[in-house]
């Protein structure tokens, strides 16, 4: 048995769909945030294995990967602030609730 | 010369416009005007200084021994644009402008004077001073303009305040209509004379006086013998530019506007109107004189205009009841009879006789023209209407203007030693000196002048003896004080005792030594042929007004109705309103610019509109996509990824 | 061929990322829920640490897994009350959820099988980028190499801790 690069991108695929269903069906914000985290992983997965088997000889899925890695965590830091903040207002951090921000 | 003098001239009537314009609502009205005439009085004397020194001081800068000189002031330049479109701002001293230095503050100061009177107790009476002080300042300094784009740069200013003042009484819809007449035509004019600016300057590179005039050959030369639909460029160039001068000098076909300019306050119609912006026509035509003198065809045009215009105005005047028309009408005609002097001029025959007539019968024609509208708005003020019917015997009341009048009439009709004489003789004698034909149509014209004038005269001091005592008690009762009409307070009769005196005088003057076209001094000697002639053609033509109007009867009516038709277009100006208002309204409006105005309002403001329909509609109709809820935006989003990428599967990969 | 415990190791990864990541969004209580996302990440960490990038995959543990997720974890106790840390899906949300994924899933295979060749490449040989590489990859302005991107990275994070502060301080 030989591992190809199918046997690493389907449990990244599998990662990233439960990312995309959580998106779509999770109301509180935290867990949609941990969602687009599982998203994001999917995609470093696939970063770095293309950059593997494909283009051993360089690093640029590696560095695009750390970075990511370093993107995700701003934005992380920043949506929490951001969600703490409004649990303040609203009390309440469910998306279905808090319709009037569209203004 | 000292440049002091000069940028004063022009400074003082700026700073009291800007002074009484700015400052005006915070005077008394009193305080304003006097503060005015006094800023016009130094102004008087400046310009006298100015051009006294110019004319008698013997300055080899102004004279080389008997020739006169152009003298540039200053000449500074305002814009540049290129190497060769330059635009400056200067101070030209000539025989013409030093004599039109004379003149315009002399009627102005008049004026001046004279509306401390007239205008005693009307409201804006400080705007009106402010607006006479712009139009002092800008006729000055269109005189002494240097070069051509100057004198178009305050030829528009110069109509500017004309507007300004026809619309002086704007709560009077008649007044509102005159003024925007006044200015449309004059604009419309205007548009030919900046065409021929342009052409002139494309050909010959500058727009300076001196250089154009100095050397006509040049000229002729630089245009290399361009043409266009079969005359010269430089006939074009000229011709366009006198269209200017026919604007604004009232020739036929544009002179509809300045009859009813006299909507506005009498003594701006005889500032304005009859002595000095409307001869800034002529004055256009003799300063380019030389350039005319390369193209005889152009000079042909000038005559033409001129003496079709003369005889037309002087049919008019013959049937007019307003008497501020009548006035309006022999201006036209004089001004004519300038621009045909012009016309007729030629180097050959007697050093330029017709371009000194025409400078002289301007010199002599505003000052009787500014005493008969100073008059006329004298009896005005007296009886409180314009028309001569509401007049009639009114020597006994109001002396001093009969014999000022009288004075003023006798001029215009050209008796000995009355200035008009002078003047008019000169223009004669050029008209039979280029041709017969010329001279005895403007003979017959000059005749018809007397008439009128006289008739006027005897309708307004003889004629009837209506009872003003009756009238004063009605009018009494309407306005609350009664009286007969009676000579008006010093500050107008002055005035008018003043021009009466110039115009018994000034035709002794010896113009010819001081304005010629070529400076060259020339001394008078009245043909007496000529003379003759025209002096018994106005005695006749008195006469028989005499004989018509002395007293009330019927003949005048009774010669009317037996041909009724005439006289009635005369009375309608031959229609010429009509005419303009056909060819406006119904050609122009309803034939091109309805069908621009329907095509504008429907097609592109309905291109427009009907995108900012659909825009709102459409956007009222997915205004529910923004719900704030962000899930169904994610949904939106992962339906279009998903198709985005379902289409890429299919088509790219 | 690949030896029996490379086999078992890479099953054991799979596996895990594939349970966890369901049962991350499928758990209905939120702290669970960052848990299991721990281990998901750890899972991924061991799959970076398989495919012979050690500095990736220590990255991984120490930025997400010790970072983030504790990040996640404090936020969830400041924003939830005893109580209602569980949430009732409705069965129709879950059904649409679930087709939304399904289709996200069948549109990513669909591009991955047209490139099937390349899904079937053997593992090549690679000499394990060093410290020393990557260092220099990253402060370097050469081809490969990523001053720019790393500075612009520096700016954001500045950006994204004075934002934070800002935002979620008390006023």
């Amino acid at each position: 048995m030989e591992f190809t690069p199918v046997y690493y991108l389907i449990p990244s695929l599998v990662m990233f769909c439960c990312g995309v269903y959580g998106f779509l069906t999770r109301r509180n914000m935290i867990a949609m945030l941990i969602s687009i985290e599982l998203m994001l992983n999917a995609v470093d997965i696939n970063f770095v294995v293309f950059n593997r088997y494909l283009f051993p000889g360089s690093m640029e899925g590696m560095m695009f990967t750390l970075f990511a890695i370093g993107i995700a965590a701003a934005e992380t830091a920043l949506a929490i602030a951001i969600i703490i903040n409004l649990y303040r207002v609203a009390k309440n951090i469910d998306v279905h609730d808090i319709t009037q921000m569209k203004f | 010369m000292d440049i002091t003098i000069p940028i004063l001239i022009l400074a003082i009537p700026l700073f009291m416009f800007l002074l009484l314009g700015l400052g005006g609502v915070k005077m008394s009205p009193k305080l304003a005007g006097v503060l005015g005439t006094l800023g016009m009085g130094t102004v008087l004397v400046l310009s006298y200084y100015t051009a006294f020194t110019y004319f008698f001081s013997g300055n080899p800068l102004f004279v080389d021994g008997t020739d006169r000189l152009q003298f540039v002031a200053f000449n500074q330049t305002w814009l540049q644009f290129t190497d060769k479109l330059v635009i400056k701002l200067g101070f030209l001293l000539d025989p013409i402008s030093a004599m039109m230095l004379i003149v315009i503050p002399t009627i102005s100061f008049m004026v001046h004077l004279y509306s401390l009177g007239y205008m005693h107790g009307e409201r804006g009476f400080q705007r009106y001073y402010a607006f006479l002080s712009l139009f002092s300042f800008s006729m000055l300094g269109l005189v002494v303009a240097t070069n051509i784009f100057q004198m178009y740069i305050f030829w528009e200013l110069v109509g500017a305040s004309s507007f300004l003042l026809i619309g002086f009484y704007y709560t009077l819809p008649s007044a509102v209509a005159a003024s925007k007449k006044a200015f449309i035509v004059t604009r419309f004019a205007d548009l030919g004379f900046l065409i021929g600016i342009l052409v002139l300057s494309y050909y010959t590179g500058t727009f300076d006086f001196k250089t154009l005039c100095s050397n006509p050959q040049a000229v002729f030369s630089s245009f290399g013998g361009a043409t266009f639909m079969g005359a010269s460029a430089l006939t074009w160039a000229l011709v366009l530019i006198f269209t200017g001068g026919m604007g604004k000098s009232a020739m036929m076909p544009l002179h509809i506007w300045l009859p009813d300019a006299m909507e506005g306050p009498t003594p701006v119609s005889a500032l304005i109107h009859a002595a000095t912006m409307v001869v800034a026509g002529v004055y256009l035509v003799a300063r380019l004189f030389p350039l005319y003198l390369l193209e005889e065809a152009s000079l042909m045009f000038v005559t033409v205009v001129g003496a079709v215009t003369a005889f037309y105005a002087a049919v008019v005047a013959c049937t007019q009841i307003d008497i501020k028309r009548v006035l309006a009408f022999s201006t036209i005609s004089q001004i004519a009879f300038m621009m045909v002097g012009l016309g007729v001029a030629r180097p050959e025959i007697h050093e330029g006789l017709g371009y000194m007539a025409s400078m002289f019968h301007l010199f002599t024609h505003a000052m009787f023209k500014a005493l008969l509208f100073l008059g006329a708005g004298a009896l005005i003020h007296a009886v409180h209407s314009n028309n001569y019917t509401a007049m009639g015997g009114l020597r006994k009341y109001m002396p001093v203007t009969h014999i000022t009048f009288l004075i003023g009439c006798l001029a215009i009709s050209g008796i000995p030693p009355f200035s008009g004489f002078f003047s008019k003789d000169e223009i004669l004698s050029a008209c039979y000196e280029n041709h017969i034909f010329w001279g005895v149509w403007m003979t017959m014209v000059a005749g018809m002048t007397a008439f009128y004038m006289f008739r006027l005269y005897y309708l307004i001091f003889w004629w009837d003896d209506p009872d003003y005592e009756e009238r004063a008690k009605e009018n009494a009762h309407g306005h609350g004080h009664a009286s007969l009409p009676h000579d008006a307070p010093w500050t107008m009769t002055l005035p008018l005792i003043i021009l009466a005196l110039i115009s018994i005088v000034d035709g002794f003057i010896p113009f010819g030594k001081f304005v010629t076209w070529e400076g060259h001094e020339y001394t008078i000697h009245i043909n007496w042929l000529y003379a003759g002639i025209s002096i018994a053609v106005a005695v006749i033509a008195i006469l028989l007004a005499r004989h018509l109007y002395i007293r009330k009867n019927d003949n005048p009516k009774a010669m009317a109705d037996s041909c009724r038709w005439l006289w009635e277009a005369a009375h309608r100006r031959f229609y010429w309103d009509e005419i303009y208002l056909f060819i406006t309204r119904r050609i122009i409006f309803d034939g091109i610019c309805k069908p621009i105005a329907w095509f504008d309002r429907h097609v592109i403001d309905g291109t427009m509109n009907g995108l900012a329909y659909v825009t709102n509609q459409a956007s009222s109709a997915i205004k529910g996509f923004q719900s704030g809820k962000v899930q169904m935006y994610i949904w939106w989003y992962l339906i279009g990824a998903l198709i985005l990428g379902a289409v890429t599967a299919v088509c790219v990969l | 061929m690949e030896s029996v415990g490379s086999i078992i190791i890479y099953l054991i990864i799979a596996l895990s990322i594939i349970v966890f990541s369901v049962l991350t969004v499928t758990t209905r209580k939120i702290l669970r829920a960052a848990t299991y996302l721990l281990f998901t990440l750890f899972a991924t960490a061991a799959l970076y640490f398989k495919l012979d990038y050690e500095f990736l995959g220590s990255v991984q543990i120490a930025v997400y897994a010790g970072g983030i997720v504790v990040l996640f974890v404090f936020s969830i106790l400041l924003t939830t009350k005893p109580g209602d840390n569980s949430e009732k899906l409705a069965s129709r949300s879950r059904a649409l959820g679930l087709v939304g994924a399904v289709a996200m899933a069948g549109v990513a295979a669909w591009a991955l099988c047209s490139r099937c060749a390349d899904l079937f490449t053997a593992l090549p040989s690679m000499q394990n980028p060093t410290m020393h590489q990557i260092g220099t990859a990253m402060l370097g302005t050469g081809y490969g190499q990523y001053l720019l991107p790393f500075e612009a990275i520096s700016v954001l994070l500045l950006a994204c801790i004075i934002g934070g502060i800002v935002v979620a301080r008390k006023r």
